[in-house]
């Protein structure tokens, strides 16, 4: 996979006689042990590997679930129940993976803004950061599928609400939920499509994990100062640097999952997916899973019509827009300067950025009534002016600091002392952990 | 270009804090007319199988189930349910199977195409009291009572902000039974001057839905005789009954936590473990 040139040497004649044929061995050694990476990588670079191993956790918890579960809607409930009360560790299987889904969401939501602070998407990775968005839509649908699974109140009220922002696109919409649904309301026949769709996405986004990690091998890493790889000195092979680094970061991250799988299962669900679904029976407050609240945020904050787009269709394109926008963050951002390290001010919009996404999703958790749809609004609007007004001008106006020269000299500058160092910096995650 | 920004750095706190004591002055609301429920929030109890260490007081389980099974039970089924895993609450083999006897369940067709009556088994679950949801309401004035096989995790009410955060680290997981005990405890609280009160429904300012409920005050002092001992008051009855729904909601919670600590005394040494290697293999590089 790595464009540079490879160091394997098979040592037996085994290695050698399968190095001939198919060289496996040769691409493994290559991307996972021989692989340059920079010697200044810090935690938030931990979370692809952590990304991997959760992806992996999550398709064979669900592979060993589907064989207990039964997609129908007269017995999905009680399926989910026998697993937890009547099969083996069944509890712990299906704890593992619907708070495995929470953890991959935080995984990601980690992953992706470190990509946004450090500057990851720009050139020449526009395409590994497009990749990752394909990722995190696919994960997205998967997660929105898998909760409506165990057919409870908020499976079966969340399918029909987010079933029904397809409903606002003109001419296409009706046809477009009904395709969905599989009839004119959510039942079995919906319950059945999702489910085989719940176990394919999963392998549809190994696939793109597949790319998204060539991508990342051909043009390397990326690094907290931004500077490309300039020599040998900058880099350290993969194995042992990056792997113990990774592992160490892993093994800390399955032990915040484990409490929240061993202590708090039902944390962050919801009590009301303990009641049978029920068509008949509105729930007070529908609230989507989580990792879904700042966009339903987004949603419900378009209260009003803007010309011939009526309030609906315009929380749709809001919603669909700001992940829309997260594919064309490469071209938005016009700083010459990759890395927030070297961007004062662009670190201080990244953080409130982070605040604001933060806020978006605890507003999404509220009833839409009152002051909460004005926050809303207002933070709505700082999401979308941090992409589409920020990231452009502040790109043209802003004058970074001054870059050092290599990676190399960046970490030894840092080594002399903290006198040396400049103040600013000392608080963001870019310092050694 | 600094002073802009600060500028508009200083407009979006303004902004964020304005809305912050909007939002406090809206909380405010009339005693007798309220919009947010529960009225009042559950009190948290002390419960054997809260914390890292929890498990269930098997004695309080099976004090549960005497009250479930002498009072809930005539309107709550709990369907969920199997005869067999009243084991894990200290009974024996027999015990289980005279239990189980006890109730009788529908079973057929026989060899003569018949459906038939016989006495429960112990891989039985425990038979509805009404024989289906719509008869369960037309006897209930309109409202089914609902199943409680899941009723201690499918009621929580909300925590709310910053609770919410702190209940991570006091890993507090007991919403259901707080929220049931302090219903049942409720129901002699008088309503506010002026509050009006929907005809067959009773006031409880604990009710997750509403200002009151279908539900009649199910418990009384004195109205479940314990023989072990234990006092026979409302309190002690809504506590014991809260852990048997929890139980009869999470049955392998005992289980969950002690494996819970084996797994995260294993990631915690492991951690420890691979950040000296990784300081030692990364010792000679400064990065």
């Amino acid at each position: 996979m790595s464009g540079g040139h490879s160091t394997y040497t098979p040592k037996t004649g085994i290695e050698r006689w399968i190095d001939a044929r198919m060289p496996l061995p040769r691409l493994m050694y290559d991307s996972f042990v021989a692989y340059p990476t920079p010697r200044n990588l810090n935690y938030a670079y931990t979370f692809g590997g952590i990304l991997s191993i959760m992806l992996v956790a999550q398709i064979i918890t669900g592979i060993v679930l589907a064989m207990h579960y039964a997609a129908d809607t007269q017995l999905a409930f009680g399926s989910v129940e026998k697993i937890m009360r009547d099969v083996n560790s069944g509890w712990l299987l299906r704890y593992m993976h619907s708070n495995g889904a929470s953890f991959f969401f935080v995984a990601v939501y980690l992953h992706i803004f470190r990509g946004l602070y450090y500057g990851s998407y720009k050139a020449p990775r526009e395409l590994l950061w497009i990749l990752g968005c394909i990722i995190y839509l696919l994960m997205m649908a998967t997660g929105f599928m898998g909760y409506v699974l165990p057919w409870g109140q908020m499976s079966f009220w969340g399918a029909t609400v987010i079933t029904g922002f397809f409903t606002a696109i003109p001419l296409v919409g009706d046809w477009i939920q009904q395709l969905l649904l599989g009839g004119f309301a959510v039942d079995n026949p919906t319950l059945n499509r999702f489910f085989a769709l719940h176990y394919l996405l999963p392998f549809m986004i190994a696939g793109v994990v597949v790319l998204h990690v060539w991508a990342l091998h051909v043009t390397g890493q990326t690094n907290p100062t931004g500077i490309e790889i300039k020599s040998k000195t900058d880099t350290v092979p993969f194995t042992p640097y990056a792997t113990v680094k990774d592992g160490f970061a892993m093994v800390v991250f399955l032990a915040v999952f484990a409490y929240f799988i061993f202590y708090m299962p039902n944390y962050l669900g919801h009590p009301d997916n303990y009641i049978v679904a029920n068509s008949l029976k509105t729930p007070s407050h529908i609230v989507p899973e989580w990792y879904f609240l700042p966009f339903y945020a987004i949603l419900r904050a378009i209260t009003f019509n803007i010309g011939p787009i009526d309030s609906k269709l315009g929380g749709v394109l809001a919603m669909f827009g700001a992940i829309a926008v997260l594919f064309v963050v490469p071209w938005l951002d016009t700083s010459k300067v990759r890395s927030a390290v070297y961007r004062p001010w662009f670190k201080l919009f990244f953080w409130i950025f982070v605040i604001d996404a933060i806020f978006l999703g605890w507003l999404g958790s509220r009833p839409a009534e009152g002051t909460y749809v004005v926050m809303a609004q207002i933070a709505t609007l700082y999401y979308f002016a941090f992409f589409i007004v920020i990231m452009p001008v502040l790109g043209l106006i802003e004058t970074p600091r001054r870059l050092p020269n290599s990676i190399t000299e960046a970490v030894l500058a840092k080594n002399k002392g903290g006198s040396a160092h400049p103040a600013g910096a000392a608080a963001a995650p870019e310092t050694k952990l | 270009m600094n002073r802009v920004l600060k500028g508009l750095a200083a407009l979006g706190i303004a902004a964020a804090v304005s809305g912050g004591a909007a939002l406090a002055a809206e909380e405010a609301h009339n005693a007798a007319e309220p919009t947010h429920f529960p009225i009042h929030k559950p009190h948290e109890m002390d419960w054997s199988f809260a914390g890292p260490f929890g498990k269930y007081d098997k004695g309080q389980l099976q004090r549960g189930l005497k009250v479930y099974k002498e009072v809930c039970s005539a309107c709550h089924s709990m369907k969920l349910v199997a005869f067999r895993t009243l084991e894990e609450l200290g009974y024996s083999d027999a015990q289980v199977k005279a239990f189980a006897a006890e109730y009788e369940v529908t079973d057929g067709p026989n060899a003569d195409g018949e459906m038939f009556t016989r006495k429960a088994l112990p891989s039985d679950y425990f038979p509805p009291p009404f024989a289906n949801d719509e008869a369960a309401a037309a006897s209930n004035g309109g409202a089914a009572p609902p199943d409680m096989s899941l009723l201690a995790k499918a009621r929580g009410v909300e925590r709310g902000f910053p609770t919410f955060i702190f209940d991570i680290f006091t890993m507090y997981a007991e919403n259901g039974p707080d929220y049931i005990h302090s219903l049942l405890m409720g129901y002699d609280e008088q309503p506010p001057a002026g509050m009006e009160i929907a005809a067959g429904t009773h006031y409880n300012p604990y009710f997750i839905a509403g200002k009151s409920l279908a539900m009649a005050k199910p418990l009384t002092d004195g109205q479940v005789t314990y023989d072990d001992g234990s006092p026979e008051t409302l309190d002690q009855y809504s506590r014991d009954v809260s852990a048997f729904l929890m139980w009869a909601a999470e049955p392998h919670l005992a289980e969950r936590k002690q494996t819970g600590l084996s797994v995260l005394a294993f990631l915690i040494i492991f951690a420890g473990l691979l950040y000296l290697t990784k300081r030692k293999v990364w010792s000679a590089v400064p990065h």
